[in-house]
């Protein structure tokens, strides 16, 4: 790195910490970084109808699931996956979430698990009256979240965890990021006690799996590939879909 | 003191040299921090003055930024290990000269987590800030913490956790400790990001700290009260 010291590198430098905002759905745009950095819009909206807000790393996933489910009642607003990258700010961006759309639906759910808010999401959601998907992490839901807890148990815990949206967006949201572009001394400090790189499929996709073998090369770090599907989410949805009249 | 020419060090006066050793730091710049450590040394600063005037303040400046959202993690990272090289020169000669130490701490991110960016950070900020720091590392299970405690007759507990799903676990060796009726025999701050003050109260830790310098302003507030007790 080069010599420019703390006034130099401050010059210019702008707020930090992007704030949550959402963003009409665009085709185009969702393959880039909509759903990483911007979120993405509910459809139009319609009283009797259940509002999904989930975190953007899992939209292709729930779209998925209500498609093939035929969850015709269903629709789904999300906030910006790099929200993970400030987890104490996920409450507060549920929460605004909620109250813009607590009218126009009869029911609401929160697709995010604890993802590293320490209880904080699930007291908000308590108090807000909305439910939320149960488990640590989408690592854990995806697996199946008691299948999960018995693999930690049994002592898998040096595992990095990759899904679908993760190897896709591997290179915004984890290595670049981490600054893994620009000092690669620092993967060491970063993944120095991760001994394998495990990639939990939700689509069976040979390309995705050769990319997520890519990443643990990257890494330094062994490669294993599970394929979960959707797992708890699946089952999850399912239940929350049935707990609202169809209408249209 | 921040342009891209070639700086000399020595040819900076102390006050120079300083300020670019806290740029340097803020950089990440190890060799050049190294450079700078050895030329204050030369100068006969004494190691813990170079330690606590041109390291701790310039890490401070660092952690304030972070904490402010303006430094990110892999900076801080790089900063620390800038901080690392410069630590490596001086700790055998802290040793040497008998710099005050403050207090011993034990310290480990708990059973079930391999996460340790935090702790390692805390760890080195301890040190400089001249606690006896014994870093038990990750996946630390109850006994590892008591047996060192114990043999180190330390004053202070540190455990780390980054995940939800581990952080349960600080309350199992708090809980053991006054099982084993040895929970005031030390005061124990909790850290890590999932977190806070309030997960702190209810599992019974003495401080929660937020970042390493609120780890190291606590820790010594926490000594000193212990002091205070001791010779009251």
């Amino acid at each position: 790195m080069a010599r420019r010291g703390r006034a130099a590198r401050l010059q210019g430098r702008v707020a930090v910490r992007p704030p949550p905002t959402s963003t009409p759905l665009d085709e185009n745009a969702v393959a880039k970084d909509t759903l990483t950095e911007r979120g993405l819009a509910a459809a139009e909206l319609k009283p009797g109808r259940i509002l999904l807000i989930a975190c953007g790393a899992l939209a292709r996933e729930i779209l998925d699931i209500n498609a093939s489910n035929q969850f015709s009642h269903i629709d789904l607003t999300c906030l910006p996956a790099n929200l993970h990258l400030y987890p104490d700010q996920i409450p507060a961006a549920v929460t605004a979430a909620v109250t813009k759309h607590r009218a126009s639906y009869s029911q609401i759910f929160v697709v995010y698990a604890d993802c590293g808010t320490g209880g904080a999401l699930a007291r908000r959601c308590a108090e807000l009256g909305v439910e939320m998907v149960a488990g640590p992490h989408c690592y854990s839901f995806f697996e199946g979240n008691q299948a999960f807890e018995e693999k930690t148990e049994a002592g898998e815990i040096t595992a990095f965890y990759l899904t679908d949206f993760l190897v896709k967006q591997f290179d915004a949201f984890i290595w670049r990021p981490m600054g893994l572009d620009k000092n690669p001394e620092l993967r060491e400090m970063f993944f120095g006690n991760y001994t394998t790189l495990v990639y939990q499929s939700q689509v069976c996709d040979p390309a995705l799996v050769q990319r997520a073998a890519d990443c643990a090369t990257r890494l330094g770090l062994a490669f294993e590939h599970r394929h979960t599907g959707y797992g708890d989410l699946e089952i999850t949805l399912r239940g929350w879909a049935d707990s609202a009249p169809l209408s249209g | 003191m921040s342009e891209e020419e070639d700086i000399i060090l020595a040819e900076l006066d102390d006050e120079e040299l300083v300020q670019q050793m806290f740029d340097d730091l803020y950089d990440g710049l190890r060799e050049e921090i190294e450079e700078g450590v050895n030329i204050l040394l030369a100068r006969e600063w004494t190691p813990y003055k170079v330690l606590t005037e041109a390291l701790v303040s310039g890490m401070t400046i660092v952690g304030a930024d972070f904490r402010d959202g303006i430094l990110f993690v892999p900076e801080v990272l790089l900063s620390a290990n800038a901080m690392k090289g410069g630590m490596a020169i001086l700790k055998p000669l802290l040793a040497a000269t008998g710099a005050p130490q403050v207090g011993k701490m034990v310290i480990g991110t708990v059973k079930g987590d391999i996460h340790d960016i935090g702790k390692n950070l805390v760890s080195m900020m301890m040190e400089g800030a001249g606690f006896d720091v014994v870093d038990l590392g990750i996946n630390n299970p109850v006994e590892n913490y008591i047996e060192a405690l114990e043999r180190e007759n330390a004053d202070i507990l540190g455990m780390s956790a980054l995940l939800t799903t581990t952080m349960p676990y600080m309350k199992v060796v708090i809980d053991t400790l006054i099982e084993q009726g040895k929970r005031d025999d030390y005061i124990i701050l909790v850290g890590g990001a999932p977190l806070n003050e309030e997960f702190g109260k209810a599992i019974g830790a003495d401080g929660y700290c937020r970042d390493a310098a609120v780890a190291v302003e606590m820790a010594k507030d926490f000594v000193a009260r212990k002091h205070n007790r001791m010779s009251a």
